[in-house]
């Protein structure tokens, strides 16, 4: 069973969101999911200012045989990347709640109330 | 929907936990730990395949030459008994059906061996061209089992492990050896650019084989790895480089086609007029400027004109970098040309280069 770490958000597409304060959070993914796709050779991430938009992709996480997409679970700006991913994408396979991809500023922040508490994340796996 | 198949060792696969995935009808391993380690032991030292999905026919009769030599694209007819011919076959219009290995017993007896995702079309084909010919056509499929060894320590562990001494068996050449009560056929060829076997047997021997194999530390390696090790040896994947859209000398495969010569076989004249009138497209190879992925079915551009698409890409396991075979159209084609594949929403910039990804590493001499 795959690990699940509560207080953190969590979309059906196995994503986690955590709240750094009222309207910044990281994402990444979680450890089922990276699990699921085997070891990760590139995280393909958008840059800081690019908008990213709820439900719609956003990037992708590769292992060495497919390409998966990844859905935003939030709306709003794109603060920061995870550089570290570039150099050391395995870091994803390591530890997935840490290995956070990007950090962003929220347009709407009651997206959140849409996405899944630790609890109700597990029963979907 | 046809029932899932199983290979004699799927057993096996499941108790060393593999990745399962159905392929080609068959429910076969992906991958047992990493792709990576099961690409590295075949670069590196030496893994095995379980590969018996593979379709065998057994051809035979007083005119087996004349009648391979005419669905085949290759020669056989100069070729001593016990060579392995690679090569496809076509239809009249040059397209391919499948490619295969050619095995000759002798000139009334050939062994077939096509893709797995084939099989029923290659058998369908071959014998609907027999019309005219005194030769018999049995598919054997279900009662050959098959492992590929592979990898620079290949001959040195079949020798420590079944005492079997290969350092004869030429590149492309095989024989029939005896292991226990079973009798192997034993060929040295691959599909990973790397030195190598592959063994053809019944299902216990085959299951007997692979036991021992694993007790002598010899790394499984699921089709994940076949499929990244073949790639960077620029060999052809049915679906991908090839198809029945595609013929031999788009895929960049004139070598193992005799047009040049006075034999005939289906599909010469198309594609001795193809030649003629010049190939509008071909397979290249291409590697990208940035760290990406580009993936089968990506579009490449030049500009804003679509001028192809990638037939298999990686991000190279052996060189670490991303790089691509695509069906590209001319003029398009040449080396250097700067061209820019499409992922997801970017366009990540790139060249067209020759497909010598790796260096290949067959023990081609000491036979």
């Amino acid at each position: 069973m795959s690990k699940v770490i509560e207080g953190l958000l969590y979309s059906r597409d196995h994503e986690w969101v955590k709240k750094l304060n009222e309207e910044e959070v990281l994402i990444g993914i979680t450890a089922f999911a990276a699990n699921q796709l085997g070891s990760v050779v590139f995280v393909d991430l958008p840059e800081a200012g690019d908008e990213i938009v709820a439900n719609e992709d956003f990037g992708a996480v590769e292992s060495v045989k497919a390409a998966s997409d990844l859905v935003s679970p939030v709306s709003g700006e794109v603060l920061e990347m995870n550089e570290e991913l570039e150099g050391e994408p395995e870091l994803v396979n390591e530890d997935a709640f840490s290995s956070w991809f990007i950090k962003v500023k929220l347009s709407n922040s009651e997206e959140l109330d849409d996405l899944l508490t630790a609890e109700e994340y597990k029963a979907t796996l | 929907m046809q029932e899932t198949k199983k290979t004699c060792l799927h057993g096996e696969h499941v108790k060393l936990n593999a990745k399962m995935e159905v392929f080609a009808g068959y429910d076969m391993p992906i991958v047992y730990q990493t792709i990576t380690q099961e690409h590295n032991a075949v670069r590196e030292d030496v893994g095995m395949f379980d590969v018996s999905h593979m379709g065998e026919f057994i051809v035979k009769g007083i005119e087996a030459t004349i009648f391979v030599d005419n669905i085949f694209t290759n020669q056989i007819t100069n070729k001593e008994s016990g060579s392995v011919t690679y090569g496809m076959m076509c239809y009249k219009n040059g397209t391919i059906v499948d490619d295969l290995l050619v095995y000759k017993v002798n000139q009334e007896e050939y062994l077939l061996v096509v893709n797995a995702s084939n099989i029923a079309k290659d058998y369908a084909w071959v014998v609907q061209n027999t019309d005219n010919f005194d030769v018999t056509v049995k598919n054997v499929s279900e009662d050959y089992e098959e492992i590929a060894l592979q990898g620079p320590n290949s001959e040195i562990k079949m020798l420590e492990i079944l005492n079997i001494d290969l350092s004869n068996l030429g590149f492309f050449h095989f024989g029939n050896f005896e292991f226990k009560n079973h009798s192997l056929l034993i060929s040295r060829t691959g599909y990973t650019g790397e030195d190598g076997f592959e063994i053809y047997a019944d299902s216990k021997a085959i299951l007997e084989l692979w036991q021992i194999f694993i007790e002598g530390f010899i790394t499984p390696c699921g089709l994940g790895s076949r499929d990244t090790l073949r790639f960077e040896a620029a060999l052809p994947l049915y679906g991908h480089e090839i198809s029945d859209e595609i013929t031999p000398l788009e895929a960049g495969l004139k070598f193992f086609t005799k047009i040049d010569t006075e034999s005939n076989f289906i599909g010469k004249t198309a594609l001795l007029s193809q030649k003629e009138s010049g190939l509008t497209r071909r397979v290249v190879g291409i590697e990208l400027e940035k760290r990406s992925i580009p993936r089968a079915g990506y579009e490449v551009y030049v500009g804003e004109e679509c001028i192809g698409y990638i037939t298999t890409g990686y991000l190279s396991v052996t060189l670490g970098k991303p790089i691509a075979l695509a069906m590209v159209d001319r003029p398009h084609t040449k080396r250097e040309t700067k061209v820019e594949v499409k992922i997801r929403n970017k366009r990540i910039p790139g060249f067209v280069r020759d497909k010598k990804f790796l260096k290949k590493k067959y023990k081609t001499k000491g036979a």
